[in-house]
């Protein structure tokens, strides 16, 4: 995957949140807030590094197209399941993809994205994601016409009776298989390995190599 | 996470992985062949090549390739992901494997520095032609072996995986939901024991096992004629649905090949002649290692000392086996590297070592071993210890959190242990003996050399037939007691279905 089809967007640092007073309270907090800023965005998937999140909800603050300055939140994805367990490893440092259908709303005109992260287990220090990034919507190419020339074919005429020549259909058949033949050898690009570990016979080793 | 459609990248991997293979070729000769046949006819070509296929059982073995390529397959993940995660995703079991692979490299390296043995060297011609003419006799040979010492044991693995410690988990509270007092300080998802009746079903204590329940003379009548009838059918998820609740002795090889779709055709045995080829031409400190584990573990086993001579064929081989590489793609562990003419750094210069990349530790051959009461054709035992190699062995001893792999396995074998054995546990912890010492080594040996085989074999049938290892946990757990003795099913049984909770 091309990491420079991604867009360039700002992405602060995460907010722990907290019931009550933060300073009093030691204990930590289960719930994590990530602001994406990005333009004016319409995206086509959001992937990301997950490191030890149980769920993730994702919010996206967006703009009317024609109205402007009148934007508003909604959500697009509520609790996606990160992990199988949020006590034990499972999941804890995949890579995952959200694409646009997967999203409850059509993520268009997106100013803003809000990603809140939970993880409810104590036996985890820190919880996040990493290397979140935002690829935008392309509008599928036009299908490429058919040309013109094609349609000016001319109808194939009757063969004409061919005495003393090799019968058409054997002939044609035959060299079907031949071409049959040919395309499979030219697609043939073998995956088999040849099985030798040595370089030109020789195989001489006396240390191996720690780095 | 994948989108219903996503089918199409795990068939365009396995459409490549068998591009190019020995069946493709095979498949389309026939195809060719058939071309003359009366009832294939130019208008519907395609149509009648395919029912012609299907009908002579061609349909078949590629269903049984394809089934063996979904066996080994990566998992779908994301394309982003690094080789590196595909192999293992969490970073501090990565660095604990990197570490643990550096000691053992450095551990050989010093063996071979003080001993004065290379690591590798092409042999003379007078010594090919000695080793050729003794082939079949290797175990007659009493070679000097007292200077090599195994690379590490069994217990050398276990206080790595004892000391593995994931830096984010915050074991600060002394009884969190998941505390325990086992060795294993990894908190990786384990199946309890519903889950566990619910994955392995069919060894409900309702249902007659092969082995077990032979008494019940109808029972095993109908099991012997459903497995001769898989073996005629060669059908590979067949055979294996069929091993869960046992292979009869006489089937057992054909099911267990058929699963594991090994074959023995011309091509497997020119590729077996052709590693003979490179044990003859290259001398190998890995060999010695080799010699020196069978001598000190087979050699010694009453079951066993028999087959000395086929484990170094099997063995020997099997360190020449560069196909064994492809495994490293969801293995772990990585194959140690090294470089001829002293070009270090230099890539063209940079080789494998041992060609398969995998370094025999303590009690290695003794996953061969078993094997050898069911093929005694040493090319096709290679070709099946292989491939029990690749999916299931590999496991055993590298780190992992595969759920098969020997750092769940032993969590789960502390966790049933204090759940359904607190007595045992808590006596054997007040005596100074930790379950999980006591009973690694056999774990990592998969029970070989601490079973009788007939029961072993009884076991192995379980984890081609769940294609997992996990009923080797089980196992354990049941069996704190005199092995030789066992009766190694009904004690998996009566532990996963008759223990009240």
């Amino acid at each position: 995957m091309n990491h420079s089809e991604s867009v360039d967007c700002t992405v602060k640092p995460p907010v722990f949140l907290q019931i009550g007073d933060a300073k009093g309270d030691s204990a930590r907090s289960g719930v994590c807030v990530v602001d994406d800023l990005a333009t004016d965005i319409n995206i086509e998937k959001i992937t990301f590094k997950n490191y030890y999140t149980a769920y993730v909800t994702i919010r996206l603050l967006r703009r009317k197209a024609e109205k402007e300055g009148s934007a508003k939140w909604c959500t697009a994805l509520r609790d996606l399941a990160l992990m199988d367990n949020p006590h034990t490893e499972g999941g804890s440092q995949n890579y995952f993809s959200i694409h646009r259908r997967q999203m409850q709303v059509e993520p268009d005109h997106v100013e803003s994205l809000r990603l809140i992260l939970r993880q409810p287990s104590s036996a985890w220090r820190l919880f996040n994601l990493e290397e979140i990034r935002l690829f935008p919507h392309k509008e599928p190419a036009p299908e490429k016409e058919v040309s013109d020339w094609l349609s000016n074919l001319i109808v194939v005429k009757q063969p004409p009776d061919l005495e003393g020549l090799p019968d058409p259909q054997t002939v044609s058949s035959s060299i079907q298989q031949m071409w049959a033949l040919t395309e499979v050898m030219q697609a043939n690009r073998t995956t088999a390995s040849i099985g030798r570990f040595d370089v030109d016979g020789c195989y001489d080793i006396n240390l191996l190599s720690l780095t | 996470m994948e989108d219903g459609t996503d089918l199409s990248p795990s068939i365009a991997q396995i459409v490549q992985r068998l591009r190019g293979s020995h069946l493709h070729s095979q498949l389309e000769r026939q195809a060719k062949d058939c071309l003359h046949r009366p009832e294939i006819k130019l208008e519907s070509l395609k149509e009648d090549v395919r029912a012609f296929l299907k009908a002579s059982g061609w349909e078949k073995r590629l269903q049984n390739a394809v089934y063996r390529e979904l066996h080994v397959q990566l998992p779908q993940c994301h394309p982003t992901t690094p080789a590196e995660h595909l192999k293992e995703p969490l970073a501090y079991m990565r660095k604990a494997q990197a570490s643990w692979e550096k000691r053992v490299l450095k551990s050989l390296n010093s063996m071979s520095t003080e001993l004065g043995v290379p690591l590798a060297r092409m042999r003379p011609v007078g010594e090919q032609k000695d080793l050729t003419n003794k082939w079949n006799e290797m175990g007659t040979d009493e070679p000097d072996l007292s200077r090599f010492r195994p690379v590490y044991a069994p217990k050398d693995f276990l206080e790595v995986l004892i000391s593995l410690r994931n830096p984010n988990h915050d074991s600060s509270e002394d009884m969190t939901v998941k505390s325990h007092w086992g060795l294993i300080q990894v908190p990786l998802n384990i199946r309890d024991i519903p889950q566990l009746r619910q994955a392995y079903s069919e060894l409900n204590l309702n249902n007659g096992q092969l082995g077990i329940d032979d008494h019940a003379c109808v029972a095993l009548h109908t099991c012997m004629c459903l497995h001769a009838s898989v073996v005629v059918e060669q059908d590979s998820a067949a055979a294996q649905q069929y091993s869960r609740r046992g292979c009869p002795t006489g089937l057992r090889s054909d099911l267990w090949a058929l699963t594991l779709n090994s074959t023995n055709q011309p091509q497997d045995v020119m590729h077996y002649e052709q590693l003979k080829a490179g044990v003859i031409q290259h001398d190998l400190l890995v060999d010695y290692l080799i010699y020196k584990d069978v001598k000190l573990t087979a050699s010694n086993d009453d079951y066993y000392f028999v087959f000395e001579d086929f484990l170094y064929q099997v063995m020997l081989c099997f360190s020449r086996d560069t196909a064994v590489l492809e495994h490293f793609k969801y293995n772990s562990a990585t194959p140690p590297k090294s470089y001829i003419h002293g070009k270090v750094g230099n890539e063209e210069f940079a080789v494998l070592y041992p060609p398969n990349g995998v370094i025999p530790f303590h009690g290695f051959s003794m996953y061969v071993a078993p094997l050898c009461f069911l093929y005694n054709e040493p090319s096709k035992l290679y070709s099946v210890f292989r491939m029990m190699y690749i999916r299931y062995f590999f496991r055993l001893h590298s780190i992992s959190s595969s759920p098969s792999g020997i750092v769940a396995l032993c969590l789960q074998f502390e966790r049933l242990l204090q759940a359904h054995l607190p007595q045992l546990f808590y006596h054997l912890r007040q005596i100074g003996a930790q379950p999980l010492r006591i009973a690694f080594k056999w774990m990592v040996r998969a029970f070989s050399g601490y079973l009788s085989t007939d029961q072993l074999l009884l076991l192995w049938d379980r984890i081609l037939g769940y294609d997992s290892l996990e009923v080797v946990a089980g196992e354990r757990t049941a069996v704190l007691a005199d092995l030789s003795t066992l009766k190694v099913m009904p004690l998996i049984q009566i532990f996963l279905f008759a223990t009240a909770i």
